[in-house]
């Protein structure tokens, strides 16, 4: 598909004048916080989703909450769109900018404002990176449970706006699960608070609505995150399998084994070989499949835990396990499962990330299905993903200097998101719907439920401009991306105008 | 017992017949719940046939199930595989349904330690106010695709639409459990449930009834017996846990006075609330302090004053009489309206539950 905005399948935006814009942005921000150069446009013309790329109108980057608000206001009035951006590390286009609208970067309200020991809460603004928290907590034995794989860099205001995940979802939940209070900026600028530091609040939940969606909703300028004490003892096993589909049923089985696992990673080969090649984490190159099975909690519960994982293994036919041995192996095994994606990287000159979820019984059906579809595609497909959640993230390795090779990457890729539909699960576990599964929402979503998502959006933002050709597709755009929902042979939306 | 059906239809036609006569619906499946809230009128809209556990794999740790499905039901099929409900939904009732669980989204003791109602719904298939069939998230643990208005129905109080199917993730049933108590006032008690979460203590409830301090311990056999020794106490009746959950200790039926829930931050000196309890009243807290019950006279506007200078908020959640506004705690203008946008999102004619929630819809 064309990534670029198309007023026809989007919605139309009103032109604006970028001088008229620009002069009423000077009235309510500092001129530096301004981005208006071609050069300093360029580092903004993407986040993590590289291959999608747009020049935005201009950057502005307010250091308060107050000219944040400020700065929505003029945009409201003038009815200029705005894309919301964090650090930028997102996988699935959701602060691609556009040519029309003003990219809002957060990134300098950085600030860790609070840390409530007693409470196990902390406020921070949304352009502290996630890391940081859980470094700012350790001297008091707590931490921030959601660690999506670019904690590093990423940023708290952007893992709320996708609610991400990490290895630690199963045990620890999502963002979702671990936030307590927002404050907001609607797109008038009016500054709204929702959940709070109490275990609930009155009214809808708007912390789950919130949560996830993708800018589309409001900006979010502080957040009070949940902090957990870290577990007295954590060790990891690892599961060594000849053959993809038992490592598959392992994973059903530790579950009905009563396990709560803290993470559960499967790789296959291809990611094996390339972890290993790339960072010497004594993974057994031969393998079909590991599992890297982390348990924590109480010393006594993980050492008993560990035993009972061992003998699920072995009885799902795993060749071999081994536990990690000290803190520095633990570590070792999991380096090698979080570089997995660049280690991949190294392959191929490109790859393609996918991140659709399904039921854990279906892992094994689902990992054939994508190996005849990589065969078919002649695109080799390295799996790295969170089993424990029946999360996939398959990795299409192609070069996008060969021409087609991109589009058939693509295609193979919505291959994937339909078989995954199929199988009962979902297009996005976590990478969020973005620009990059606009599309592919079609599929999931039905007419009345795409109509749904859009009443709420408007209940938030009733001119539409928060990230508008984001996360939820028109119906025009459905219609016109044609493989729908097609019921009893009916062609989906029949009212609708063909482009 | 009744048997499994499929009601979707049949609800759907009578929620299309009250919009095109303009007839609001009081949706009720056990109607366990009937006192929460504020009063509606109008015509039943039941679920209670509506029933029926649809997929329950357990290795997959996920149950779906129709609305009107018995909540024991649900306990009993899902413990039969050694499984449970994280959030340990309070009935208040035989005929207590998922769906009412889920609408009215109230967590029992567990809440504090394993998350509440809202942390476990996957999925829901939902009939809103314009008589359309819906579904949103899944069966699948992480689901990111569009807004969470699975999630959203958590609470809602019927009030956005009519929930008829429901996914929840479940979690693993602890081996064993283990209730101990110690003689200790509020204020100690409470301080004691707090330091105790960042010992490595597997505890799984903590309230405080009658001037003793339960605590609830949930794991493997043996390291319940090494913490037990080591935290003291004396051996606690375990009933307690379901009689405050229930709500059929003395502290609950003693008196007829109106009963109100403060859900405070979890730090909250239980001294700063003891304004508003009556003098003669007990005291009763749960969560490990983060919510308090409290029997009074005092009015409304005292009591949401003493919630809200404790950074939570305040309810009456049983009462002879309602007060002017309402038994939940008003909202401030601006999430009022988005309240008042989401009810014409989802139910523009308001034609469920109106004033359920708030006066305004």
């Amino acid at each position: 598909m064309s990534y670029k905005y198309d007023p026809q399948l989007d919605g139309e935006i009103r032109p604006v004048s970028r001088p008229a814009l620009l002069q009423s942005l000077t009235a309510v921000i500092p001129a530096a916080a301004i981005l208006h150069s071609e050069e300093q446009l360029k580092p903004y013309e993407c986040d993590g989703l590289s291959a999608y790329r747009v020049t935005p109108m201009l950057v502005v980057l307010p250091e308060t909450v107050e000219q944040t608000g400020a700065v929505l206001k003029v945009c409201h009035r003038l009815k200029v769109p705005v894309v919301a951006r964090g650090a930028g590390t997102g996988l699935s286009g959701g602060a691609l900018p556009l040519q029309q609208g003003v990219l809002l970067v957060l990134s300098k309200l950085n600030k860790i404002l609070h840390i409530d020991l007693e409470n196990r809460t902390a406020v921070v603004q949304p352009g502290v990176r996630n890391l940081a928290i859980s470094e700012a907590v350790a001297p008091h034995g707590l931490y921030y449970a959601p660690d999506p794989s670019s904690q590093i860099a990423c940023s708290i205001g952007g893992n709320v706006a996708e609610n991400a995940g990490g290895v630690h979802c199963l045990k620890y939940g999502l963002t979702v699960h671990n936030i307590l209070k927002l404050n907001m900026l609607t797109i008038e600028g009016e500054l709204l608070t929702i959940g709070s530091d109490a275990l609930d609040t009155p009214g809808f939940d708007l912390p789950a609505l919130v949560t996830g969606s993708e800018g589309m909703l409001g900006i979010i300028v502080e957040i009070t995150v949940k902090l957990l004490p870290r577990p007295q003892a954590a060790k990891v096993l690892m599961g060594v399998f000849d053959d993809v589909q038992k490592a598959g049923n392992a994973v059903g089985a530790i579950i009905a084994g009563g396990i709560l696992p803290a993470g559960l990673e499967m790789m296959d080969n291809l990611a094996i070989r390339a972890a290993e090649d790339f960072i010497q984490a004594g993974y057994p190159r031969e393998a079909e499949a590991i599992l890297l099975c982390e348990l924590d909690g109480i010393a006594e519960d993980v050492d008993s835990g560990v035993e009972k994982v061992g003998g699920i293994l072995r009885d799902a036919g795993a060749t071999e396990t081994r536990i990690a041995r000290d803190e520095n192996q633990r570590k070792l095994f999991w380096a090698g499962r979080k570089s997995a994606f660049p280690a991949v990287g190294r392959l191929y000159p490109d790859y393609y990330c996918m991140d659709g979820t399904i039921p854990r019984r279906q892992l094994a059906a689902v990992l054939h299905a994508m190996g005849e579809l990589s065969a078919q595609y002649q695109l080799p497909i390295a799996n790295v993903f969170h089993a424990g959640d029946g999360n996939l993230h398959p990795l299409i390795l192609f070069d996008a200097n060969k021409p087609g090779e991109l589009e058939k990457a693509e295609a193979l890729g919505g291959k994937i998101l339909q078989l995954c539909i199929e199988a009962g699960g979902t297009i996005t576990g976590e990478h969020g719907v973005g620009r990059e599964k606009i599309n592919h929402m079609c599929l999931q979503f039905n007419t009345e439920e795409i109509r749904q998502f859009h009443a709420v959006k408007r209940a938030f933002d009733r001119e539409q401009l928060l990230n508008p050709g984001k996360n939820i597709p028109t119906l025009a755009r459905c219609a016109e991306f044609g493989a729908m929902h097609v019921h009893n042979g009916e062609l989906p939306f029949p009212e609708l105008e063909r482009f | 017992m009744e048997r499994d059906q499929d009601q979707s239809r049949l609800l759907q036609n009578q929620l299309q017949q009250a919009l095109g006569e303009g007839r609001a619906l009081r949706i009720a499946g056990g109607d366990s719940k009937r006192f929460y809230g504020n009063r509606v009128d109008g015509e039943i809209l039941s679920t209670r046939l509506h029933r029926g556990i649809i997929a329950y794999e357990p290795s997959e740790l996920v149950l779906t199930a129709r609305a009107g499905t018995p909540l024991r039901d649900i306990e009993a099929a899902v413990a039969a595989s050694g499984q449970m409900l994280g959030f340990e939904p309070p009935h208040f009732g035989a005929g207590a349904t998922l769906g009412g669980a889920v609408a009215s989204g109230l967590s029992g003791p567990r809440r504090a330690y394993s998350g509440a109602l809202r942390d476990f719904v996957l999925g829901a298939k939902v009939l809103n106010g314009r008589g359309e069939i819906l579904q949103f998230g899944g069966q699948v643990m992480k689901n990111v695709a569009g807004y969470d208005i699975a999630r959203l129905m958590a609470g809602s109080l019927g009030c956005l639409g009519v929930i008829l199917e429901v996914s929840l993730k479940l979690l693993p049933r602890p081996e064993a459990e283990q209730t101990l108590c110690f003689a200790l006032n509020s204020r100690a008690a409470a301080a004691k449930a707090n330091r105790l979460l960042t010992q490595a203590v597997p505890l799984s409830g903590a309230c405080y009834s009658d001037g003793q301090l339960f605590i609830r311990l949930s794991g493997a056999g043996e390291t319940l017996a090494r913490c037990a020794q080591t935290l003291g106490g004396d051996g606690g009746d375990s009933d307690i846990w379901a009689a405050v959950k229930e709500q059929t200790g003395d502290f609950f039926s003693a008196s007829d006075l109106p009963l109100w829930r403060l859900s405070v931050p979890p730090a909250t000196d239980p001294a700063a609330l003891s304004a508003a309890a009556a003098a003669a009243a007990a005291t009763l807290w749960d969560w490990g302090g983060a919510l308090h019950w409290i029997k009074t006279r005092l009015a409304a506007d005292e009591m949401r004053a003493i919630a809200t200078t404790a950074g939570g908020h305040a309810t009456l959640f049983r009462s002879a009489q309602a007060p002017g506004d309402g038994v939940f705690q008003p909202l401030l203008p601006g999430l009022k309206k988005i309240h008042s946008n989401l009810k014409q999102a989802m139910d523009p004619h308001r034609l469920l539950n109106p004033g359920r929630m708030y006066a305004d819809f």
